[in-house]
């Protein structure tokens, strides 16, 4: 399978601090990549650099073999998108309007654009808000718009930072599923649920903060030994009924 | 508002706009009739009842209209730019540049048109120092560092602003006393020296262009008023579409203080009640508020000018005082 996004010895650092050091990865089209680290290890240093809106002190990132640099704003649009854990709604605004901002790329807004926002909303469950201004939004409802907006966005590669993490324990689930379910999407999501990580990933990117990293099939990279490393906190592998759990103790 | 709605509002303003401009043309301290005032556009003679139309109320209404529409323009862009309800056309220092330069000329007793001169150099000065301190925010393309810029770039025009505002303070304790009067006056908003014909056709023409402009870029703008990252990644080039769009409200604003002074109130208020009215969409909401601060402008001066006739109050006083009822009603009503 030919990869989508080849990472080339990038280096990250944020205040001087060197969180990444010499990061080579391949990631293949179809994949879903979940990135994990302790709170300030650079996953979304690494997703923003990831996305091309944030350049790597070092090496370089090929999407499609092709520089990040040096694609044009409105290209690297139809190719990739971003859902980032920080929203900024300083007026009011419908959710479907918000929704809609995503289909920029695609010029015109016409009824196709609007059918498919319903669509993306639909599929993250939050279309009953579509009228609904999304500063009166909960934490979770807004990810939820979030996600459905880089949905709408229709690019084969799909980046999330922590897209669970304002999610109720069904919600959680419902968005680790669809995005399973995005078989023509290349998915590429930081995630600090170790379970959660283990239903999502085919691959898994470990970051220890410190420069070093780990990245692999997700059945070799996710256990308990690694992750107890990882999070410098025990962590133990668990059978419930059939499946492993991780626990971390504490 | 329902999409479908739109045409109908927009059909609202337009109408209201004609009925105020017609206003404007009759009302004053000479009544006329609409046979006469009619008579005077498209038949002019000689007589008393052409000059009135003809130079002093129809170029005073048509820069008026032009004042608001650009102050509104200018501060519709620079709400959503620097993502902001409190900004206005005056909080980049743009109109302090202009502000000092033009009060610096009255000063020094200059006529109108050098007045206006400095006021337009002043402004451009201001610009010029607000592209070269905020060049990060200008000019840089990584969309996680812009973030931070974007209060950078605010944070600078507000320091531009206040040094024009000691400037101001400055001048003022320093000019002689003869001319107190007309630059407290030019400080407020004042339209009394709208009598160019040329002048307010050119500030209407370029009202046109900065509102079609603005407009082109009114689906970026919606981008962008989400945050940085958001419009980068979703395929906004960012860094141009603010450079663009700062020049644009930089220029609306200059021009609009070099015609009509500091009128304060349209600027912030415009785009507040257009976007309470119709919702954000910037490609509604700008020529929206357009429309509106221009008939603000309109109504307050032609409102100036015939109160307390024949003395005429600054137009500046009367914009806040007719808008700012209307916008409280608009925000404590729902």
């Amino acid at each position: 399978m030919s990869s989508v996004l080849h990472v080339q010895g990038v280096e990250l650092a944020v205040a001087q601090r060197v969180l990444v050091r010499g990061l080579d990865l391949a990631i293949g089209a179809g994949e879903r990549w979940v990135i994990l680290g302790p709170n300030g290890a650079g996953k979304s240093t690494l997703l923003a650099t990831l996305a091309g809106v944030r350049r790597a002190q070092a090496g370089a990132v090929l999407l499609d073999g092709r520089p990040l640099d040096a694609f044009p704003v409105l290209e690297l649009a139809e190719r990739r998108a971003l859902v980032i854990d920080r929203w900024t709604d300083p007026f009011a605004a419908r959710v479907l309007d918000t929704v809609l901002t995503a289909r920029f790329r695609f010029g015109g807004r016409d009824a196709e654009a609007r059918e498919r926002a319903l669509q993306c909303l639909a599929e993250l469950d939050v279309e009953h808000l579509q009228l609904q201004d999304v500063r009166s939004l909960s934490r979770g409802e807004r990810q939820r718009v979030a996600i459905a907006t880089a949905a709408a966005q229709d690019t084969p590669l799909l980046l999330l930072d922590e897209p669970i993490a304002h999610q109720d324990p069904r919600h959680q689930a419902w968005v680790i599923d669809w995005l399973r379910a995005q078989p023509r999407r290349t998915v590429v999501a930081s995630l600090h649920d170790m379970n959660a990580a283990a239903r999502l990933a085919t691959h898994a990117l470990l970051l220890d903060g410190r420069g070093g990293w780990e990245a692999g099939a997700a059945h070799t990279v996710l256990s308990a030994e690694r992750l107890s490393r990882l999070f410098s906190t025990p962590v133990a592998a668990v059978q419930v009924g059939g499946a492993t759990r991780f626990v971390a103790a504490g | 508002m329902t999409p479908r709605a739109l045409p109908w509002a927009f059909a609202l303003l337009v109408g209201a706009g004609v009925a105020m401009f017609a206003t404007a043309l009759f009302v004053g301290s000479v009544p006329l009739g609409a046979g006469e005032v009619w008579r005077a556009l498209w038949q002019p003679g000689e007589g008393a009842v052409d000059t009135v139309v003809r130079d002093l109320r129809l170029p005073r209404a048509l820069t008026a209209f032009a004042v608001g529409g650009l102050l509104a323009l200018s501060g519709a862009l620079l709400q959503a730019l620097l993502r902001n309800p409190l900004a206005d056309p005056y909080v980049l220092g743009i109109s302090g540049g202009a502000a000092v330069a033009a009060l610096a000329a009255m000063a020094a007793g200059a006529s109108l048109a050098v007045v206006q001169g400095a006021s337009m150099t002043g402004a451009f000065v201001a610009l010029a120092l607000l592209f070269v301190l905020a060049r990060r925010a200008l000019f840089r393309s990584e969309a996680l560092h812009a973030e931070q810029a974007t209060a950078g770039l605010l944070l600078i025009g507000v320091m531009i602003a206040a040094l024009a505002a000691a400037g101001l303070s400055l001048l003022l304790a320093l000019a002689p006393d003869g001319q107190l009067r007309s630059m407290m006056f030019w400080l407020v908003g004042d339209l009394g020296g709208a009598t160019e014909r040329g002048a307010a056709g050119l500030a209407l023409a370029l009202l046109v262009v900065l509102a079609v402009i603005a407009t082109t870029q009114a689906r970026a703008l919606d981008l962008l008023v989400r945050g940085d990252v958001q419009a980068a990644t979703q395929g906004v080039d960012v860094p141009r579409v603010r450079r663009r769009l700062v020049v644009v409200a930089a220029l609306a604003t200059g021009t609009a203080v070099t015609l009509g002074g500091a009128v304060g109130f349209v600027g912030f208020a415009a785009p507040h009640v257009m976007r309470l009215w119709l919702g954000n969409q910037q490609r509604v909401m700008l020529p929206a508020s357009v429309l509106g601060g221009g008939m603000l402008v309109l109504m307050a001066d032609t409102a100036a000018r015939t109160v307390v006739a024949p003395l005429q109050l600054p137009v500046g006083v009367l914009t806040a005082l007719l808008g700012a009822p209307l916008f409280l009603w608009l925000l404590v009503r729902r």
